[in-house]
């Protein structure tokens, strides 16, 4: 089965999201061709062709790739398809993007965020917030398939596949860029931290997230956030962790002040260890917590960037 | 310009729903169904754009059984003008409701069609972006503000790494995210106006649409329980635990 894996990158660098849905890609088995559409972004092929699993990348190198606007990814997607029985990108924004648009342009469904492949054409996939697995099979045709990262381990670095530049394809120039406003940060990527520290409703203000980044700080951890948090406009909404914001799978994930409605659960359960602090001993949180303490935040949260600070953390 | 607004009937976000014993899907019997939360947004945001005189006529679809009527009537009580019910008793897959969605779009020829970014029970986030593609327009997907001037829409999108704000020619395809606005309740004597507003039946087939789904459900079953752990006393035992018993730090 021809498989084709849509890299995830800032045109700077490649996106471990990648590397994490190449093993969903060679889970279909089959020669895996990766495509970078981007501009200026021949570095971000460079590493794609070291992916392992990775049998040729093919670089598209335009302006109009520069900002991955769906209308014109799609178009580049759709023009490449023919040769492939599989299109797979993370499912990241850029992916729930402009795949649905390749779908529907191949006359296919979608099969989105699965955490595994159970067969050539069999898939299983969360619904409803993951309060349940569903398990489903493609009848025929191309599939189209978003992967949910945190479910697949990252394929090695050992590959060393061959770059071919490919022309862009046309767009529909329905649409254009106008600006960015990116969230700048020095700590590991949400999505990605091995330590993700979040905070809820409970911290009541902006101002108070720096007492959750002091001992970020401390574990190289990324910060995250409720809902709850995000509306309140204490942090931006990239930091949303659950059902409709980012899934994250950490090593450990310390939620603070968050009560743990079923939505924030379906973007963190995963973790490996979960961590709550929250000074209501009934709140759903630490139903699945490892490790509960039942305190006020403002005395617990100070007091774990002192004893991490003098275990030299 | 017309604007339409496609919701869907779902299972209320507050349920804890629970799979089915044999495993055929999710158990709906008497569980209390709403509107999709992100399509409230949709409905809403349509309301703010008539009341700035930038829409002349809302118009909210949805796609389901009979009773999806009810959904119908909610938007309707909070502001929408007219319904149009395209029944189908099954589930529909996003590419079908697309479908349906851009035989409607070509009938009625809105400037503008406002859809959830996701249906909080299959989680598909497809539809709005499969529309966009049948129809050949642009998209505005994860809104978080939206301006209508000089026949483009303004969108500013909620991204993984932020806001990402893009120009559209109209017609286009947005999708809401939860900041874009916070919905109104219908009041009382809109909910009594809205039982007079139209709303029109129609089926798959009005479209030229063939509703079958196209993936198999093999199974639908309980994800992995994760049971609670223990509740530590001091910052200092948590940080003990965490160090020598998960060796997490
Ligand atoms: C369509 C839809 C999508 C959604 N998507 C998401 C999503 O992706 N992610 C998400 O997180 N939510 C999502 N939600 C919202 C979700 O339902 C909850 O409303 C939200 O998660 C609550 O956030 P919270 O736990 O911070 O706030 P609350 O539920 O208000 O909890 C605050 C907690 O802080 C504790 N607390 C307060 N003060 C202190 C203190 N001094 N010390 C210690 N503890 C304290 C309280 O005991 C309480 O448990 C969604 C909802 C809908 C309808
Ligand atoms: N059956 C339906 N009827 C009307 N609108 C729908 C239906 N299904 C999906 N939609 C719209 O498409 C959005 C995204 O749904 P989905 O792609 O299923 O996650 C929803 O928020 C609705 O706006």
């Amino acid at each position: 089965m021809a498989v084709l894996l849509i890299a995830e990158h800032d045109n700077k660098s490649l996106k471990d999201a990648t590397a994490k849905a190449m093993s969903a890609a060679t889970a279909l088995g089959g020669p895996v061709d990766v495509l970078v559409a981007g501009h200026n972004a021949k570095g971000v092929a460079d590493a794609a062709a070291k992916l392992a699993g990775a049998s040729k990348v093919l670089l598209a190198d335009d302006a109009q790739y520069a900002n991955q606007l769906a209308e014109n990814m799609a178009a580049l997607v759709v023009e490449l398809a023919g040769k492939y029985d599989a299109v797979l990108s993370p499912a990241s924004t850029s992916g729930k993007n402009f795949m649905p648009r390749v779908a529907a342009a191949l006359d296919v469904p979608q099969i989105s965020e699965i955490v595994s492949v159970d067969g050539p054409d069999t898939f299983t996939r969360p619904i409803y917030a993951g309060n349940a697995m569903q398990q489903v099979q493609v009848a025929g045709g191309k599939k189209v398939i978003t992967v949910r990262t945190t479910t697949f381990k990252a394929v090695g670095t050992t590959g060393s596949a061959a770059v071919e530049s490919i022309g862009a394809a046309k767009g529909p120039g329905t649409s254009e860029f106008v600006r960015d406003e990116l969230s700048k940060s020095e700590r590991p990527e949400l999505a990605a931290a091995r330590v993700v520290v979040s905070g809820g409703r409970g911290m009541q203000s902006g101002d108070n997230f720096h007492l959750l980044e002091k001992v970020a700080d401390r574990l190289k951890a990324a910060v995250g956030a409720s809902r709850a948090a995000v509306d309140a406009g204490f942090v931006p909404n990239d930091y949303q962790v659950g059902q409709t914001g980012k899934v994250v799978a950490p090593e450990l994930y310390i939620a603070v002040g968050i009560s743990g409605a079923i939505q924030h659960l379906a973007g963190m359960k995963d973790s490996k260890v979960i961590v709550a602090i929250n000074k209501d001993e009934e709140a759903p949180i630490f139903q699945v917590a490892d490790y509960g303490l039942v305190a006020d935040l403002f005395k617990a949260v100070p007091e774990l960037e002192e004893e991490l600070k003098k275990q030299g953390y | 310009m017309k604007v339409l607004v496609p919701i869907k009937r779902v299972v209320d976000y507050n349920v804890k729903i629970r799979v089915k014993a044999d495993q055929t899907g999710v158990d709906l019997a008497n569980v209390k169904m709403s509107m999709n939360p992100f399509d409230e947004i949709g409905v809403e945001e349509a309301i703010r754009l008539k009341e700035k005189g930038v829409a002349t006529e809302i118009i909210a679809v949805s796609v389901g059984p009979q009773e999806a009527q009810e959904t119908i009537r909610t938007a309707l009580a909070m502001g929408a003008d007219r319904g149009i019910l395209v029944k189908v008793a099954h589930e529909v897959e996003p590419l079908t409701v697309a479908k349906i969605l851009a035989g409607i779009a070509k009938a009625e020829g809105p400037q503008l069609i406002i859809l959830g970014k996701q249906a909080i029970d299959d989680d598909s986030n497809q539809t709005g972006q499969m529309l966009a593609q049948l129809l050949g327009w642009a998209q505005g997907t994860f809104a978080s503000k939206v301006t209508i001037e000089g026949g483009k829409a303004e969108v500013t999108r909620e991204v993984d790494g932020g806001l990402q704000t893009v120009r559209l020619n109209l017609p286009a395809i947005v999708t809401t995210d939860l900041r874009l606005n916070e919905p109104r309740y219908a009041s009382l004597p809109n909910i009594m106006k809205a039982k007079k507003k139209p709303i029109d039946e129609k089926s798959p087939s009005d479209y030229g649409v063939d509703p079958a789904p196209r993936l198999k459900v093999l199974k639908v079953s309980e994800p992995p329980k994760r049971k609670g752990g223990v509740k530590v006393k001091t910052v200092q035992e948590l940080v003990e635990k965490l160090k020598n018993e998960a060796g997490v730090i």
